[in-house]
């Protein structure tokens, strides 16, 4: 629109906010996208733990870069230091910006102190991909569980994150889980400092929705 | 009044990826090197301290005789360290 109005001009680059950049992408063009990194990667591997493992790679670096991004994007220059925080921040506000919603659950482990799940219905990348029976249990949410990986790993966290499938009676298609299970290191410092988790015992759920 | 400050970017398992002096001191023969020993030791004070704030920069954590460190700490694993040196004016505060 010519004429419409004056943008304030911004004499030196480092002064203009940052933009809030393409909020949305077409969901056609990622999901072809996506089929052709995990049809480009079956041709270079033997095995599926091979394949899983490649498309969490991938998606480390998408965690990476994603974290410093919402930090200064829509966290306005706060540092996460919390575990809980952390995890709150991942189910939220990176799933808001990569799926255009949060995720349907954030869940504390009961087995073990250190696990906690992330479950969705149905991942936007699995949503345009059938896996053959002869592929067992692979789950293309890999690339999802690297994003995460990556994006604790950066903060501070490490973590061994994976994505499994866990059928639910009554529907057809079986949710899909990110498993979280901390590093050795992340868990006897972080009782000091994460006041929720440390006082209640195993056989809590933490459910946010 | 010359006054230089270093500045340098830190990656994770603390490897220097950038460092530039900042400022129009001539260069100090006797401590050609004191600046990057002086920081080095502050990246202990940082890693500790990181933790305990959720800000991202950090004023002044560590002092060397008059060198002044200050930190500004990134969400992701690396952080860029100002070193100021004064060489006419001592450091206040």
């Amino acid at each position: 629109m010519i004429g419409a109005g004056k943008i304030k001009q911004y004499s030196n680059v480092l002064d203009k906010p940052l933009s809030k950049g393409k909020q949305e992408v077409s969901l056609s063009a990622f999901a072809f996208l996506f089929s052709e990194l995990v049809q480009y990667n079956q041709t270079q591997v033997d095995n599926i733990a091979e394949l899983e493992r490649r498309l969490e790679d991938a998606g480390y670096a998408v965690g990476a870069r994603v974290l410093e991004l919402l930090c200064h994007r829509d966290k306005g220059n706060r540092r996460e230091t919390r575990l809980l925080g952390i995890l709150s921040f991942v189910h939220s506000t990176v799933w808001k910006v990569l799926f255009g919603k949060v995720a349907d659950s954030l869940e504390k482990g009961t087995e073990h102190e250190d696990e906690y799940m992330i479950s969705e219905k149905e991942l936007l990348v699995n949503r345009f991909i059938s896996i053959p029976k002869d592929m067992g249990t692979f789950n293309c949410g890999a690339f999802v569980a690297g994003i995460v990986r990556g994006v604790l790993d950066g903060a501070g966290f490490p973590a061994v994150v994976t994505a499994h499938f866990v059928p639910i009676e009554g529907q057809q298609r079986p949710r899909t889980t990110i498993l979280i299970k901390f590093a050795e290191e992340v868990f006897p410092g972080v009782y000091d400092v994460c006041s929720v988790g440390a006082k209640k015992r195993s056989k809590v759920r933490l459910s946010l929705r | 009044m010359a006054t230089t400050a270093c500045f340098i970017i830190v990656s994770r398992n603390c490897i220097p990826i950038y460092e530039a002096e900042v400022g129009s001191a001539p260069k100090r023969e006797d401590a050609a090197q004191l600046h990057q020993f002086v920081l080095h030791a502050a990246l202990d004070i940082v890693q500790d301290l990181a933790w305990t704030t959720s800000a991202m920069f950090l004023k002044a954590i560590d002092r060397f005789n008059d060198l002044v460190v200050s930190v500004y700490v990134t969400a992701g694993p690396s952080h860029m360290f100002n070193n100021d040196i004064s060489q006419c004016l001592p450091q206040t505060g």
